[in-house]
């Protein structure tokens, strides 16, 4: 069974210039042991869709889904009571700016213990034995000094260390990471997602990695599900995403990638910007930008199928060859 | 032939209030001998991590700051010999686009206006000829005449940095320092502003400064790399020789820590332990021993001359070691 | 691929007035604030057509006479006072020496108040800690009082009393220029001027000024109403405006005796002046709403 299933899920803002849908349709179901990922561009509505499902969001968003069940149990319906219950507990979240995500005006410790009074009721000596065992785990030296430390005290690095120490600290089911590592350095990224990785590992926990680079998925995730505007728009497991993108969308983008293009005298490019709220197109949400595109695509949405062991949203898919069918 | 920009053991170095009251001021070496020279048409990349000295050398190159010691030449001319008489003719060769797209245009000017200021500055040029210039270099980075009377925030990320290279481009400089001007862009996009920008590189044979910490960017777009790590300059040379075999291990580290999607291009990942040192108090003899792997007694008491070996120049006493490795 | 900036020009400045109206509209008692002030204004400028009477005539026959509505002889909605000068047509032309008051005292501290402040943020150092001591000085005497002892030395009358309250409030402004002035200097596109080759005049009031305006917008606008307040508490103790001229505190002030007598000769002018300092700072609220981008919602 899985530990998160969302089947259909759209988010709705209302602003200004009317409702504008920031997450069309998503359909996700996340494994225990899982490290899924969810990559797409900026307003691709990847961190949307996870604070949709924490109940994060601002009131002005309007949440629908056809399921939404965390371990059998329907978040949508769940009192916020409840639901508080769930989140910070069985799920988590750390996100981009470790720096403004600790509150500088408590020390770490404090900050730590107050996730452990809430959720595990544990008394004072109890919390300050647990939150040193936790930064320990996260990998920060000295973890006695450390705890009466003011996150202005700390690097970036340190503080998402801190950060995912606090997120672990109830050993959750489900651990979200909201592009954990774009506000940091290579070489402290790599560090912070080999952590993520091995407490993953050692804890049982799923993971959800959002992000952009998609090196840092290639190198970590075991799926991925490709957004677009919204919209799913591919899942696959992470090799064959990597070596056979079907949607050509995800092919676009890993062409687009410096790193593929080695030989090349230009980058391949895909033309155009994603559709902002304005001026989304009726038919297939890629199909102003698309080299397939054909007539078909412009008149209608494509659905969401799983063709062989890939869930697509496109009706002409690329094959290996790079081809259109 | 006279390089188009040149640096001669350039430094740079801050007085910084020391913490509590009576505290000493400290120096801050935020560049600590950089030498460089580059040539028309060829692009130099400065890559390292945060407090490495790498914004700070734009701002020498830009002759915003002065350097504290060494001399940099603008086509051959020091720009602050004379008391600096010759800044403002030297300042219109030399133009810089910045990291963010949305803190470097003008919130209340209108595109236009951006674009014009520094020929209104520098140059005496009818307003209808000024217009012309304009809408042309809205053409050459691949935006329309009618954006003239826009304002900046009609436009998306990756629009405002072409037009930041736009008016970087209005004073036909030769030399365009570029501080990290896609790490804050989409992958495609990231795509289009980089070939905007080799484009314009060939068009106008410009010398290219690309400042950087992703390593796959710039292994597509440099000739020369110079590699720096808290002020101090640890390899410079080619970059294909460079990226083939790197020979400071922080280098190495670097290489290894950006995740690739390909897996040929992954490199054994070079674990960096610890943080890095605050380039307040650097670690003495050679500021990397603290996190590297080939550490022994004489790095921390002797800092590494930077020295040719292997057709480059590195600056660790252990290079042979790290080649083999 | 230019979705986003594709929309007409002309219907730009449209689009962002529609913005600032969405948000500035989103507070009912901000657009209730904004009528009424609109209402002021326009009996400033037409005082001559709905006042009905000339605010200086003295009406002997209807001394002290309480408002009356309909009446053949001393018909008086608003009453008269002492020297039985109609009240109503006093406030009205009141209206015009309060505006005007508010509004120079305003200006004044505007645009003294950017000067130095600019030059706080743009030289620091020494320059920056003599402008700010003085200002610290200001601040810390009571505003009223120091407005009393400024008039005091330059002698009571409402040009003084105007020229005090700017000095009084000048802190609030030089203050908030150089805040925000330090804030937007360390913007990209300011170092993206200087290596363009601007100067210090260029960078300080073309390239930086335009964007420090809004925080100024709102406090000038609050600086308003209480400079209207200021006035008349100026005019009520015999500072401001000098009898007969029609000033609401001075209205409040020289019937002062009559509190008890006719309570009427001073209750509408301090009506007048509550209301008008109500609407401009409910108008204030909405505009600060609207206008700052920290509490601009997505």
């Amino acid at each position: 069974m899985s530990l998160l299933e969302i089947r259909n899920l759209s988010v709705e803002f209302e602003t200004v210039k009317g409702t504008f849908r920031a997450v069309d349709g998503v359909d996700l179901s996340i494994g225990e042991n899982d490290i899924l990922s969810i990559v797409g561009e900026s307003g691709s509505g990847k961190s949307v869709s996870m604070l949709a499902v924490m109940g994060l969001l601002p009131w002005t968003a309007n949440v629908t889904a056809d399921k939404m069940e965390f371990e059998g149990r329907n978040l949508l319906t769940l009192s916020s009571k409840e639901r508080r219950k769930i989140i910070g507990q069985d799920i988590s979240m750390i996100f981009q700016e470790p720096m403004s995500s600790l509150n500088p005006c408590f020390t770490v410790g404090f900050q730590i213990g107050e996730t452990l009074k809430e959720h595990l009721g544990l008394d004072r000596n109890a919390r300050k034995k647990r939150a040193i065992e936790l930064l320990d785990l996260v990998g920060i030296p000295a973890p006695e000094e450390r705890l009466k430390a003011f996150p202005h005290q700390l690097s970036g690095g340190m503080s998402q260390r801190v950060m995912i120490a606090m997120a672990i600290a109830c050993n959750p089911k489900l651990l979200v990471a909201d592009e954990p590592t774009t506000a940091l350095d290579v070489t402290i990224q790599a560090q912070i997602i080999d952590l993520l990785v091995n407490l993953q590992n050692e804890k049982g926990m799923a993971l959800v990695l959002i992000t952009h680079d998609m090196g840092v998925v290639a190198e970590t995730a075991k799926r991925v599900v490709v957004m677009y505007a919204g919209q799913q728009v591919e899942q696959q497991e992470a090799n064959g995403l990597f070596a056979t993108p079907h949607h050509p969308y995800t092919h676009a983008l890993l062409d687009a990638l410096p790193e593929r293009s080695l030989g090349l005298d230009r980058l391949p490019t895909i033309e155009g910007i994603v559709p902002g709220a304005g001026d989304r197109p009726d038919g297939c949400l890629f199909s102003p930008r698309c080299k397939y595109v054909q007539d078909d695509c412009r008149a209608s949405v494509p659905p969401l199928e799983n063709i062989s062991d890939t869930t697509l949203r496109c009706f002409h898919p690329v094959d290996l060859e790079g081809q259109a069918t | 032939m006279t390089a188009a920009i040149e640096g001669h053991e350039l430094k740079r170095y801050y007085q910084v209030k020391g913490e509590g009251f009576f505290a000493k001021p400290t120096i801050l070496k935020a560049v600590d001998g950089a030498s460089f020279s580059l040539e028309s048409g060829k692009t130099l990349a400065i890559v390292g991590e945060s407090g490495c000295g790498k914004s700070t050398l734009a701002r020498l190159a830009t002759m915003i700051e002065k350097p504290t010691e060494g001399n940099i030449f603008i086509s051959g001319a020091d720009p602050h010999a004379h008391g600096g008489a010759e800044i403002p003719r030297l300042r219109q060769d030399v133009q810089i686009i910045f990291q963010n797209p949305y803190g470097s245009l003008n919130p209340r000017k209108k595109v236009g206006v951006i674009l014009e200021e520094p020929v209104i500055i520098n140059q005496n040029v009818s307003a209808a000829d000024r217009r012309r210039l304009a809408e042309t270099m809205l053409d050459k980075v691949g935006l329309r005449p009618e954006h003239y009377d826009r304002y900046p925030h009609m436009f998306s990320g990756g629009q405002r940095q072409r037009i930041a290279i736009a008016r970087a481009l209005m004073l036909k400089p030769k030399v365009l320092i570029a501080d990290e001007p896609v790490s804050a862009l989409d992958i495609s996009i990231q795509a289009q502003v980089l070939n905007i920008l080799m484009d314009l590189q060939e068009e106008m044979n410009l010398a290219l400064v690309f400042i950087s910490h992703d390593l796959s960017v710039v292994r597509r777009i440099a000739d020369q790399i110079m590699v720096m790590y808290l002020g101090k300059v640890v390899e410079q040379g080619e970059a294909s020789t460079i990226f083939a075999n790197p020979a400071h291990p922080y280098t190495q580290a670097l290489l290894g820590a950006t995740p690739a999607v390909d897996p040929k291009l992954r490199r054994e990942r070079v674990k960096l332990t610890g943080e890095l040192p605050s380039p307040l108090n650097p670690p003495p003899g050679c500021p990397f021993h603290t996190r590297c792997r080939f550490v022994q007694d004489i790095c921390s008491s002797t800092a590494p001359p930077l020295e040719t070996k292997f057709e480059r120049l590195v600056a660790c006493h252990f290079a042979e070691a790290a080649v083999e490795s | 691929m230019d979705s986003v900036a594709d929309t007409p020009r002309k219907s730009m400045l449209r689009q962002n007035l529609a913005e600032f109206w969405y948000y500035f509209s989103e507070s009912k008692s901000a657009v209730v604030g904004l009528a009424f002030l609109a209402g002021i204004i326009l009996m400033a400028i037409f005082a001559d057509f709905i006042a009905p009477h000339d605010p200086t005539i003295q009406y002997r026959e209807c001394l002290e006479h309480a408002p009356a509505w309909g009446e053949e002889k001393c018909n008086f909605i608003f009453g008269t006072d002492y020297a039985g000068r109609d009240m109503l047509s006093r406030i009205i032309y009141g209206t015009r020496l309060s505006l005007v008051a508010g509004g120079i005292v305003v200006l004044l501290c505007l645009s003294v108040g950017i000067v130095f402040g600019l030059l706080a943020g743009f030289f620091r150092g020494w320059v920056d800690t003599t402008i700010m001591r003085i200002m610290d000085t200001i601040m810390s005497v009571p505003g009223l009082l120091m407005a009393l002892v400024l008039v005091a030395i330059l002698g009571p009358g409402l040009l003084n009393a105007m020229i005090a309250i700017s000095i009084t409030y000048l802190p609030h402004f030089v203050r908030l220029t150089r805040s925000s002035y330090i804030t937007e200097s360390s913007k990209e596109y300011v170092i993206a001027s200087k290596v363009a080759g601007a100067g210090r005049f260029r960078i300080m009031f073309i390239t930086i000024l335009p964007n420090c305006m809004a925080p100024l917008i709102v406090q000038g606008t609050l600086s308003f109403s209480t400079a209207i307040l200021d006035t008349a508490a100026l005019g009520f103790l015999g500072m401001g405006a000098q009898p007969p001229a029609p000033e609401w505190g001075t209205l409040i002030a020289e019937n002062r005796d009559l509190m008890l007598s006719a309570p009427w000769t001073v209750t509408f002018p301090g009506l007048a002046i509550l209301l008008a300092v109500l609407a401009i700072n409910l108008m204030g609220d909405g505009l600060r709403d609207a206008l700052d981008p920290k509490m601009k919602r997505s």
